[in-house]
């Protein structure tokens, strides 16, 4: 096996480590886009060698997507901008939340914006165009942002069903299509938004759902970390049941599926919504070899408590490699990774500013 | 009629490293056209898709700023000044 490279998104900056093939070593090149936040990074191993994307908000001057076809020795830019709202929407960007390639269509690019937009592109990711279907949606304008704003933040695509996609924005929840991005139906029954008064808490839209994973070998099996309550749907999003029993708590941010065993997922509960920190100052990533009917908490390599830390919704990921790495950052800038399912962890990098994102892939 | 845009140094690098940019326009606005075709790049860390000025960009004509007036004339030999806004954390 090749090593691997973690991508690490910052408050200022893109750290890139890369490991020997055990992953327990890393070498941490010297930070990129130096005093930007870098808020997605996409990988699509399509390619050969992959594509790295990164969507970089540069402070005052505004957002952008760069990408690398050199394994981030080198980045470019292209000349009209990549993504951009069409005029008659009356928008701009604002940040770029997701970089996701297609797992049917070859040439295929999602990107997830701020405010409530999803781009696609056909040409690997040079240049996209707004998914009128979605932002034509009659709740759109009903949409309301989360805490860290207007975001689209997950896109899910199946390869074995071109047509079919969702997303997943705060705080609108969860909508799929059906029909390649032409029509959207929001897909959050079962789903609590727990903020609203008690006899309407199970709205048709309007949840503040996180983050929503789902193995690609058996995408009728969903997981969702939400503002409040951990799900998982059996039918493609049809319906959702709580799966929380061990939990510390149902807050949180990041879910990530194991890429060989689709009944095992990984989160890293949060005291609540008004104490984002571990529960109990434990830095404790937990993990549901059930499909989250029990949970377990790891915590083997991690730091001693108390730990006052959070782990952002994008902040943890797998390289997809067998066996699979697993890694996280926190707010605290440290990144941490596994390579036995999470049993026992090892430090990547520390010292950097709070993690945004990470991205891995082990590469030939 | 041509005046000179001053390029920060944080966006030389959009600009092939230049310090000024020579452009076009009688209107604040009509040379941030000009450079939108010139320098595609350039103009979009100062100007958002719609055409706004992005909220902490300052702009000065002949050392005036002209937060909000697209429309404050451009005479030839003109000095646009791009600076960041002292802002950000």
């Amino acid at each position: 096996m090749a090593g691997a490279i973690v991508l690490v998104g910052t408050r200022k900056g893109l750290v890139v480590a890369r490991s020997d093939e055990g992953r327990r070593s890393w070498t941490v090149d010297p930070m990129q886009f130096a005093n930007m936040e870098v808020s997605a990074v996409g990988i699509d191993q399509r390619r050969t060698p992959a594509r790295i994307f990164a969507g970089v908000g540069a402070g005052h001057w505004g957002p952008r997507l760069s990408y690398s076809d050199d394994l981030c020795q080198t980045w470019t830019e292209t000349e009209e901008a990549a993504i951009a709202f069409p005029e008659h929407t009356g928008a701009a960007l604002a940040r770029i939340w997701q970089i996701q390639p297609s797992l049917s269509e070859p040439d295929v690019v999602y990107a997830g914006v701020e405010p409530h937009a999803l781009f696609r592109s056909e040409d690997g990711g040079l240049s996209f165009s707004l998914v009128e279907g979605l932002w034509q949606h009659p709740h759109r304008t009903t949409w309301t942002p989360g805490g860290g704003g207007a975001c689209l933040h997950t896109v899910l695509t199946r390869a074995d069903d071109p047509q079919w996609a969702l997303v997943a924005m705060s705080a609108a929840g969860v909508y799929r299509t059906a029909d390649g991005g032409a029509s959207w139906e929001p897909a959050n029954q079962g789903i609590q938004a727990v903020w609203l008064p008690e006899d309407q808490r199970f709205p048709e839209f309007g949840q503040c759902v996180h983050k929503v994973a789902m193995h690609p070998d058996r995408p009728s099996r969903l997981y969702a970390q939400n503002h409040f309550g951990v799900y998982r749907s059996d039918d493609g999003g049809d319906s959702w049941d709580a799966i929380e029993n061990g939990l510390p708590s149902t807050f949180g941010f990041a879910m990530v599926v194991h890429p060989q065993q689709p009944n095992t997922v990984f989160g890293f509960p949060l005291e609540a919504d008004g104490n984002r920190v571990p529960p109990e100052a434990r830095c404790r990533v937990y993990r549901s070899e059930d499909g989250g009917d029990s949970w377990v908490g790891l915590s083997a390599g991690l730091p001693a408590d108390p730990y006052y830390a959070a782990v952002l919704r994008d902040a943890m990921c797998t390289d997809g490699a067998d066996p699979a790495g697993f890694y996280f950052g926190t707010r605290l800038g440290e990144v941490f990774g596994s390579v036995d399912d999470g049993d026992s962890w090892q430090t990547v990098v520390t010292h950097l500013p709070d993690v945004l994102m990470v991205r891995a892939a082990v590469l030939p | 009629m041509s005046a000179r845009l001053v390029v920060p140094s944080m966006l030389r690098s959009c600009a092939g490293g230049a310090r000024e940019v020579e452009v076009s326009g009688a209107t604040l606005r009509a040379v941030l056209d000009d450079l939108a075709v010139r320098l595609p790049v350039l103009e979009r860390r100062i100007r958002d898709e719609r055409g706004v000025l992005r909220p902490h960009v300052l702009v000065f004509v002949d050392g005036v700023m002209v937060r909000e007036d697209l429309d404050a004339p451009v005479r030839a030999g003109t000095e646009v000044l791009i600076a960041p806004a002292v802002s950000g954390g």
